[in-house]
């Protein structure tokens, strides 16, 4: 479900926070670990169980003056990913 | 020299007690006693030696954590130091109050395994009668606590018919991931080989059930699938490494790179009664001596893969060649790949009566 008024959330068990020691932001789920890239960090911060995809996209096109269309391609394409591993799920609104 | 990076796993094994006698354990066959087991005060000062070392994720493990009266307390300290904990059980100990206290302590992840889908099977191969029916509640409290749940099905010749079966248990309890965990070869399970190494054909029919049920199951349940290296070209990179990725604690405190290491000759491991966790991971002779490429013998010396399988597992190119600095017998370039070939053609027609894990069969320690 990727229509823009979906809400992702972190699924049940994964932990998104900044590591001190590595001086980096990771997540934490069962059996799987990894340390999202830049533009991953900045996605992930935003999914609170509350904002829209939507919302989502609309943050980001702002925060890096990019075209809206880009960014929401590649937020889609990233959270749709994350979520058939497992990491995040889609709440039912 | 590359600097050395920070681990990213602690394996906790609590303790050698366990209720169920698997035949496939990869515990070692000199199974420590309770009364040598680390106390509750040296398990919660080498927590915060991990989590000031980087350690992300704590595995607590055993034999069965759940015998331990300072779990609770122990999955508490982890939470407040910000590490992951993820239980290791078979479940059948985990009743709806002690999740309860573990989800309220900080609990990440539940982990419990079953032994096959067919009940008496199961607790045939468990060597624990009543255990299957256990599991499986101890599954749904998981959920009902809200807690991310895995299924481990432990898969062998025994079994391998039921996969199908297994997925739809996975699925019907809401387990987030599912393992179907082909048996390894290491402690237990090795005098089990005969009983337990399925046939070329058998392991093929799991792979194609398993890859269907992936496109069936994507989104819903989460598969992850281990096959046994007996049946393969290229060595597994385990534990991500010797000395990279993750630290082994035994019950009585040896640090290991990994959980079958104790078995390798010639090597002292640390305590962690006399050393620190830093002091380990960064100086120790032992922790040192097969990690990165540079103790690497040919072919895997001039191989392009050795920065992707580090050389494969030690303790089985220990167990077959008697050498655990050789290539792992499982990659097609060892010179010893006939091993692993003369195993799998000296498979018997029938299985081998097991030889079920307990105190009455282990090897003495040193204790």
């Amino acid at each position: 479900m990727t229509d823009e008024a979906a809400i992702p959330a972190l699924a049940a068990g994964v932990k998104f926070r900044f590591d001190a020691v590595r001086q980096a932001w990771v997540v934490l789920a069962p059996e799987r670990l990894f340390l999202p890239d830049e533009q991953a960090v900045a996605i992930l911060t935003l999914v609170d169980g509350v904002r829209t995809l939507g919302a989502i996209i609309d943050d980001l096109a702002v925060s890096f003056d990019a075209p809206r269309a880009v960014i929401a391609g590649d937020v889609t394409t990233m959270l749709r990913d994350l979520a058939e591993k497992g990491v995040l799920r889609w709440a039912v609104l | 020299m590359s600097a050395l990076d920070p681990p990213m796993g602690l394996v906790a094994e609590l303790t050698h007690r366990c209720p169920l006698q698997c035949p496939y354990c990869a515990n070692p066959l000199a199974l420590h006693r309770s009364a040598a087991e680390l106390e509750t005060a040296t398990w919660r000062r080498v927590l915060e030696e991990a989590a000031a070392l980087g350690v992300l994720q704590l595995h607590l493990s055993g034999g069965e954590p759940t015998v331990r009266k300072d779990l609770v307390e122990l999955v508490q300290a982890a939470a407040m130091l910000g590490l992951y904990s993820n239980l290791i059980t078979s479940g059948v100990l985990l009743d709806m109050p002690l999740l309860d206290r573990l989800a309220q302590a900080g609990l990440d992840h539940v982990q419990i395994s079953l032994q096959d889908a067919e009940p008496d099977n199961a607790d045939r191969i468990g060597g624990f009668t009543g255990g299957h029916a256990r599991k499986l509640q101890a599954a749904r409290a998981v959920t009902q606590a809200g807690l991310a749940l895995t299924l481990n099905f432990v898969v062998h010749r025994q079994n391998v018919t039921r996969v199908p079966a297994m997925l739809d248990i996975a699925e019907a309890l809401g387990a987030g991931r599912v393992e179907i965990a082909h048996v390894q070869y290491h402690g237990w399970a090795l005098p089990n080989r005969d009983a337990l190494l399925p046939s070329r054909a058998e392991l093929d029919g799991v792979t194609a059930t398993v890859e269907a049920a992936r496109q069936r199951l994507k989104g819903r349940v989460v598969i992850d699938y281990v096959v046994p290296d007996y049946h393969a070209s290229r060595p597994k990179p385990c534990m991500g490494g010797w000395g990279r990725r993750f630290i082994t604690i035994t019950p009585t405190g040896m640090a290991l790179p990994c959980h079958v290491a104790e078995s390798l000759p010639g090597l002292v491991f640390p305590s962690v009664r006399e050393q620190s966790l830093g002091a380990i991971w960064r100086d120790s002779p032992a922790f040192m001596r097969f990690r990165g490429v540079s103790w690497m013998p040919e072919p895997c010396r001039s191989c392009d893969m050795r920065e992707i399988d580090w050389g494969g597992c030690r303790c089985q190119a220990f167990a077959l060649t008697g050498d655990a600095s050789r290539t792992d017998p499982a990659c097609e370039k060892s010179p010893d790949h006939a091993t692993i070939l003369a195993a799998v053609a000296a498979r018997g027609a029938t299985p081998a009566a097991f030889i079920y894990r307990r105190y009455a069969n282990a090897r003495e320690t040193d204790d």
